[in-house]
């Protein structure tokens, strides 16, 4: 009988080429590998910054170099040579292109094989994309619009040229250069990112979308995103990446941080398919990012949503400071590790004004020969009077060589706060897929349809352009996994 | 449609069919009733290829197909159902999806088209009101939360939906209430043709007072060791098995 060793059958089913491994031919501009105050300098000057961002990067640097890499998560990550990196690359291009027909078409096309062709997202969903290509942000639309009300998305080194006071004022406020290795890292090298702002009073009418791209081999990707919504405000921020398969691993340490004034909210959605690496665990991306938002304001909220089925390690936990009275932090993820992916990811609420609420809702599924950890912290401050968490913690897994851990840490300083935990592992039941299969439905798409199932509360939260697009990825990272 | 021929299958080792010689011809109703133990839910299983049996011995045709070559959902492609005696749940799995996916599985097997929306919500509208399952059921979890008749009318009215060619009811009744089983019964009558089968596994009688078998077979030990009209059963209720235990020269 074909079906004798399910294992054998669910282990067909997760072994599935990376979809998006095709390298864009375009002439790149890269600096010499190697970090040094010489290179920051260099990049610095390639951006044509102002002393005060050169001072900053500089000062990350001389911390950077006290530092060594932290070995606490639960990864095994190879030893970096962080001076066979290159820290710039930057697709060659005149001025900045005005228009699509500007763009060069090379990377338009690269584009449409993401299926994110620009005239589509710009026609059909109204997100305005500010796409971002090795480092340098090539097209920035609906700018125009999203100008009328006062709202600013643009590239990072735009904003730097345009709106210094806004990125001086808030750049570090929320993960300072001294925060952790990669902060540093990031801190002293970071080439483009995206910035934001949403002004006084204003909704905006559209999801701010980037799509983060490496392309070049051997370039590390250091973005910065900062997004800061002003009283009253909200908005819905998208970030997707896909990156192009490569033998080398490659490093990205980006950094977000979100600021949250008074009533307003943020909503931060992450669907990330970075290259894994190949079924031997060769290659793939490093994944070690800090984001964090600051609740700074009474009755603020930030939701982060996170999608994350790419990269060969990840180290990743998007935070909320709830320092305003009544804020409201919250973190959906799920997180799918296959073949010898890693990942170390969770949240961090930090609990400071009174009344403050957290939700974590974090959905891990482990397949392969994977290990999929979640870390997390509540941590109530004494003057945080009445706070309320609730966690819940599921891990599905889908072979027998995965690992799923669970690593909640609790801090509560103060009585009245109530701080609730459930966790769960399962496997995936084989009664569920035996009833799929008679029912007609072959193991792959059963198993698709078990694991969106079981992740369902949290796809529920990103927005609906988006879901569909998390939903097949979910599948596509899953195929040949079960067992 | 289906013959079975020396079928021998056994899990972990153990053998529990020990020779099963059947034949179903369209149109037909087949019962099969037995003690606990005797096999009934393993042949149900060992049919629709569910992979924890292993069968040692013996051969199955379906439609002059090799049945035991084909995956489980090949053999729901061919046209084979089984109504399970315990529906599983598939939390955050809506019906409507997960029977929208099994639908165009079955087509794209026929070479069809998939669906469009509108045509399989309308179909499920239809297939829904033969076993007087309401909207709201349907839009839920596949069996989350269900009551055990809503799971059992779940079954059929996802048999309605694939119209399979022969349909295996495993111990249905167990679990229903009197008007839900006159619900159960009522659909899998109303689904009956002259191009399709049923074989009902059951416990009692009571079933088969509203399906009407035409063969009925007592298993016993892994083996039919009886086989006869509706009357059988009819005196196995009254009498139970141990007269067939003594005919079998166990008592």
């Amino acid at each position: 009988m074909k079906q004798d060793n399910p294992n054998e059958i669910l282990s067909d089913v997760t072994v599935n080429e990376y979809k998006y491994g095709f390298v864009t031919d375009i002439e790149t501009d890269i600096i010499p590998k190697g970090l040094s105050e010489e290179i920051i300098r260099h990049i610095s000057q390639k951006k044509g910054e102002p002393e005060w961002l050169l001072d900053f990067r500089l000062k990350a640097y001389a911390y950077w170099k006290t530092l060594e890499m932290p070995h606490w998560a639960h990864l095994t990550i190879p030893e970096i040579d962080y001076q066979a990196i290159s820290y710039y690359a930057a697709p060659k291009t005149k001025a900045a292109p005005k228009s699509l027909e500007e763009v060069d078409p090379e990377l338009r096309k690269t584009f449409d094989k993401l299926g994110i062709s620009l005239e589509e997202q710009m026609k059909l969903s109204g997100v305005a994309v500010d796409a971002v290509m090795d480092s340098v942000s090539v097209r920035t639309t609906f700018r125009e619009k999203l100008a009328e009300l006062g709202v600013i998305f643009c590239s990072f080194s735009e904003a730097v040229k345009d709106y210094p006071d806004l990125v001086k004022r808030y750049l570090g406020s929320v993960v300072s250069y001294r925060d952790n290795f990669f902060a540093a890292l990031n801190s002293a090298v970071f080439s483009d990112g995206s910035f934001v702002y949403i002004p006084k009073g204003v909704r905006c009418p559209m999801e701010l979308s980037t799509y983060f791209r490496i392309n070049a081999a051997n370039t590390g990707q250091f973005e910065r995103t900062l997004i800061v919504a002003d009283d009253d405000s909200y908005v819905s921020y998208l970030e997707g990446c896909t990156a192009p398969m490569r033998d080398e691993n490659q490093l990205h340490a980006a950094i977000v941080e979100i600021v949250v004034h008074d009533r307003a909210e943020v909503k931060y959605s992450t669907v990330q398919n970075w290259y894994p690496g190949d079924k031997e665990g060769k290659g793939g991306i490093y994944n070690f990012v800090t984001k964090r938002g600051m609740c700074k304001g009474d009755h603020s909220k930030l939701s982060w949503t996170q999608v994350e089925t790419g990269s060969a390690i990840t180290w990743k936990y998007p935070s909320c400071v709830l320092a305003g009275d009544h804020s409201v932090g919250e973190f959906y993820s799920v997180a799918v590790t296959n073949n010898y992916q890693q990942a170390d990811t969770g949240t961090k609420m930090i609990h400071i004004g009174k009344n403050t609420r957290s939700t974590i809702v974090s959905k891990g599924i482990s397949a392969g020969r994977s290990q999929n950890s979640y870390r997390g912290l509540v941590k109530v401050l004494p003057g945080a009077e009445n706070a309320r968490n609730f966690t819940q913690c599921d891990s599905l897994l889908l072979s027998s060589d995965c690992g799923a851990h669970t690593f909640p840490y609790m801090d509560i300083q103060n009585d009245t706060a109530i701080v609730e935990h459930e966790a769960t592992t399962s496997k995936i039941n084989e009664d569920q897929i035996f009833y799929c299969n008679q029912r007609g439905i072959p193991t792959e798409d059963a198993v698709g349809l078990i694991v969106n199932g079981y992740a369902k509360e949290v796809m529920n939260k990103l927005p609906m352009e988006f879901a569909v697009e998390a939903q097949k990825l979910l599948q596509i990272s899953l195929e040949g996994s079960v067992g | 449609m289906l013959k079975i021929t020396d079928l021998h299958a056994s899990i972990n080792g153990k053998e529990i069919l020990k020779g099963i010689d059947l034949v179903v011809k369209p149109g037909e109703v087949h019962a099969i009733m037995g003690p606990n133990g005797s096999g009934k839910s393993t042949l149900s299983a060992v049919l629709t290829g569910n992979p924890a049996y292993e069968v040692t011995r013996g051969s199955v045709e379906f439609y002059g197909k090799d049945l035991l070559a084909l995956s489980p959902e090949d053999r729901s492609h061919e046209g084979l159902f089984l109504s399970f005696q315990y529906p599983v749940e598939i939390p955050g799995v809506s019906m409507v999806n997960f029977m929208r996916t099994a639908v165009n599985e079955q087509r794209k097997y026929r070479g069809l088209e998939p669906l469009s929306a509108t045509d399989f919500l309308k179909l499920m509208r239809e297939k829904r009101a033969i076993v007087e399952l309401d909207n709201k059921l349907a839009s839920r979890s596949v069996n989350e939360g269900f009551s055990g008749g809503e799971k059992k009318r779940n079954e059929i009215f996802q048999m309605a939906m694939l119209e399979p060619r022969l349909s295996i009811l495993d111990e249905t009744d167990s679990g229903l209430d009197i008007d839900a089983l006159r619900i159960v019964a009522g659909g899998v009558n109303k689904l009956k043709s002259e191009k399709n089968a049923t074989i009902v596994i059951t416990h009692y009688q009571r079933l088969l007072d509203y399906i009407a078998p035409d063969f009925v077979h007592v298993l016993y030990k892994g083996r039919i060791v009886k086989s006869g009209g509706p009357e059988l059963a009819l005196e196995l209720e009254e009498r139970g098995y141990d007269w067939i235990k003594k005919e079998l020269g166990e008592i």
